[in-house]
């Protein structure tokens, strides 16, 4: 097969290109350009473009740069910044998933005549018949399947996980053994264009007007103030003002009336999270599932019955713009954002 | 045999460069501003040198500056002559990089913008000329649609409206194509690097008049008459010498050899391809130009497909990382964004043959058609 392989210049992506020309399939390596990078520093850097390059120089294989610096910034990051505006909190890895690689690159590749792409996520395929299931990665610790479960078939049919079946110390010592200099590379945690901007406050606020707001309790007393409504999110506890003897939560954030409502921890707890835009890795599912509402947050009992999760216990609100991820035992099925 | 078709972003080496430079890189490795023999030997060879270019180039010895490649040249030209007399510094929208970029980082730039033929809008840039300019930067052919720039009236106009201004050019591309010694020669400052005519990279040179005065952009011990500091690059720059002779004096031959292979290949695909245009007006190119674009195309996908077929072209300008970056030139003519990005350059050069020529006719059609059924 020919596949093209993603590499974000870190351990994860090395290894994943390694192990596919191990499988004997035809590899190209490619670096997305995504985030226009002063700073050179963060996931599409020109520092992380040489790891990349100098990796598929060792495994003899090409490498390109593609540029999606647009089509980054008009999918992933003034939807970010416009769900902070509007008081959301959205995962932007989830929409860069979506629109960038596993839609963009997934149709560049094809045009190129690659049978597949592959990257160096944490997470498992399995075909069955003619349909594809998505497993999470045999690394509990380092499952990536919550930022891919706005996959479908058509995505699945043609992605390849090489890692998803190792776990992290593995990838290492493969990478170790195979001498590629991102063996040792420290794991990326940060949202990259976050990062390379100096922060969230920093890109936000070139991005979209931060405004002050008060701090309100639930019988509407001001009770503090925040000098940036839109950087606050639900179930945030910091930075909320008010040194009384009892902890408050955001338990809302409204933009737009210029209001915090804060509250103690039982006034965030809830048992249930509408949810919207949803996504199917296959037919829809509604009945028993387990719910995670962020990367590597607790899957939690509950039901889904098409449009609301309703949890076997309250749990945290999750806040508005998170993804919440439905999987049955280790299997992703689908997941939408909490409203 | 691979076509490669982007002279504009560096040229084989002529032999008569190579010969000239080895005798550099072994036994002669004397240094030129030492006083020993060693030293004498290497000091005869970059004076000889020096001659060679300020001939080819139609200056004097004295106002031929080396320099480690033509953006350094650049650099001097308008970051020297700003430094010793502040003031505003026009150039065009389309200039290099190399030029753009160091008249941004003065703080007091003016942007000359070009019309859609990719020629410089004289009446708008007689706008911005007053008398506290001090540095005018137009080049003389564009590296991206090759579009060669008036630069006689550019001068003319400096002179009427802007008496205090230097007027720079950065020939890196005309070198190859056009009588630069002929066409530059109203200019103050003109930039050339070597490895754009079969000379080696890392060497350029920047051509300072008598009575312009620029400061070093590289302090140290005070080589080029204090302009430009740092050992010489006696093997480059006696390769570049060497390549400018052979470029000179088969200039005509050369464009007369190049122009029919340019005009069949632009001809061919404007006719083959349906949605394509050529960019610039073709009778202000320099011979080796081939700037189309295709409608429905990227051209970062067309170029992974030509690459893979044997055909070796570029776009618009590759950023540090490699990546296609969108073209300052192209928007600056006007052209639609979407209409930018599947732009291609292909750009013939000395060693261009007709089946190189071929080989693009044959591949970049059907490459274009593939990537916009899908």
């Amino acid at each position: 097969m020919r596949v093209l392989a993603a590499m974000s210049g870190g351990v994860d992506s090395s290894v994943a290109a390694a192990l596919l020309l191990e499988q004997g399939h035809q590899v190209v390596g490619v670096t997305l350009r995504l985030w226009e990078d002063r700073a050179d520093s963060g996931c599409c850097s020109v520092a992380e473009v040489d790891d990349a390059r100098r990796v598929a120089q060792q495994l003899g294989i090409d490498h390109w740069v593609f540029n999606f610096t647009a089509d980054f910034d008009a999918r992933v990051v003034a939807p970010y910044a416009a769900a902070h505006a509007a008081g959301e909190t959205p995962n932007p890895c989830i929409e860069c998933n979506r629109h960038l690689k596993f839609d963009r690159l997934l149709r560049r590749a094809a045009q190129l005549g690659f049978d597949a792409v592959a990257t160096g996520h944490h997470a498992r395929v399995r075909e069955e018949g003619s349909r594809f299931r998505l497993l999470r990665g045999a690394d509990r610790a380092k499952d990536q399947s919550y930022v891919l479960y706005v996959l479908g078939q058509a995505q699945l049919a043609r992605c390849h996980f090489p890692v998803g079946e190792l776990t992290k110390a593995e990838v290492r010592r493969r990478a170790a053994a195979l001498g590629l200099r991102t063996a040792a590379k420290p794991d990326s945690v940060e949202v990259c264009f976050v990062t390379a901007s100096g922060g969230r406050r920093a890109l936000l606020g070139s991005r979209i007007a931060l405004h002050p707001a008060a701090v309100v309790d639930r019988a509407g007393t001001t009770v503090g103030t925040v000098d940036a409504v839109e950087l606050v999110t639900v179930g945030q506890r910091r930075g909320l003002g008010g040194g009384g003897r009892r902890r408050r939560y955001a338990l809302s954030v409204h933009p737009r009336d210029g209001t915090v409502v804060v509250g103690p921890l039982e006034d965030l707890l809830t048992d249930r999270v509408e949810l919207t835009g949803l996504s199917w890795v296959d037919a829809p599912v509604t009945g028993s599932v387990l719910a995670q509402s962020s990367a590597h947050g607790e899957p939690l009992d509950a039901t889904f019955d098409g449009s609301t999760v309703r949890f076997a216990e309250p749990h945290r609100r999750v806040a508005p713009g998170q993804s919440v991820v439905l999987y049955r035992d280790d299997e992703v099925v689908g997941g939408g954002f909490a409203a | 045999m691979p076509a490669y078709l982007d002279h504009a972003a560096t040229t084989p080496m002529h032999p008569e460069a190579v010969e000239a430079m080895l005798p550099f890189l072994s036994g002669r490795f004397g240094n030129p501003s030492g006083s020993h023999a060693a030293a004498r030997e290497a000091r005869k060879a970059l004076d000889e040198a020096r001659d060679v270019v300020a001939s080819c180039l139609g200056a004097q010895p004295g106002e031929v500056v080396f320099t480690g490649s033509g953006t350094e040249a650049d650099n001097l030209a308008v970051t020297g002559v700003h430094a010793l007399a502040p003031g505003p510094v026009v150039c065009t929208a389309i200039e290099h990089h190399a030029v753009l970029h160091t008249s941004m980082a003065t703080g007091d730039d003016r942007r000359a913008p070009v019309a859609t033929d990719g020629l410089v809008d004289l009446d708008a840039l007689a706008e911005l000329l007053d008398p506290e300019v001090r540095v005018v930067s137009v080049m003389l052919a564009n590296n991206e649609v090759g579009t060669i720039q008036p630069l006689d009236r550019v001068v003319t106009l400096v002179r009427e409206r802007a008496p205090g201004a230097v007027v720079h050019t950065d020939a890196v591309q005309a070198f190859p194509w056009l009588d630069v010694a002929t066409l530059a020669a109203g200019a103050d400052l003109v930039a050339v690097s070597a490895h754009k005519f079969g000379g080696p990279k890392g060497v350029g040179a920047l051509v300072v008049r008598s009575g312009v005065a620029v400061a070093p952009v590289i302090h140290g011990g005070g080589q080029e008459r204090d302009r430009r500091s740092g050992t010489y690059n006696v093997a480059g720059i006696v390769g570049m010498a060497a390549a400018m002779e052979v470029t000179v004096a088969r200039r005509e031959s050369t464009v007369a050899q190049v122009r029919p292979l340019r005009d069949r290949l632009a001809d061919g695909l404007l006719a083959s391809v349906a949605d394509s245009a050529e960019t610039g007006d073709r009778a202000h190119k320099i011979a080796g130009n081939c700037h189309l674009s295709f409608g429905g195309v990227e051209s970062e996908a067309l170029l992974v497909l030509l690459d893979g077929a044997g055909v070796w072209a570029a776009a618009g300008s590759a950023c540090a990382s490699g990546a296609v970056e969108p073209s300052h030139v192209l928007s600056a003519m006007g052209l639609a964004p979407e209409r930018a990005l599947g732009a291609l350059r292909l750009s013939l050069g000395t060693t261009t043959t007709e089946a190189d020529v071929d080989l693009a006719l044959e591949v970049v059609p059907p490459a274009v058609a593939r990537l916009r059924a899908s």
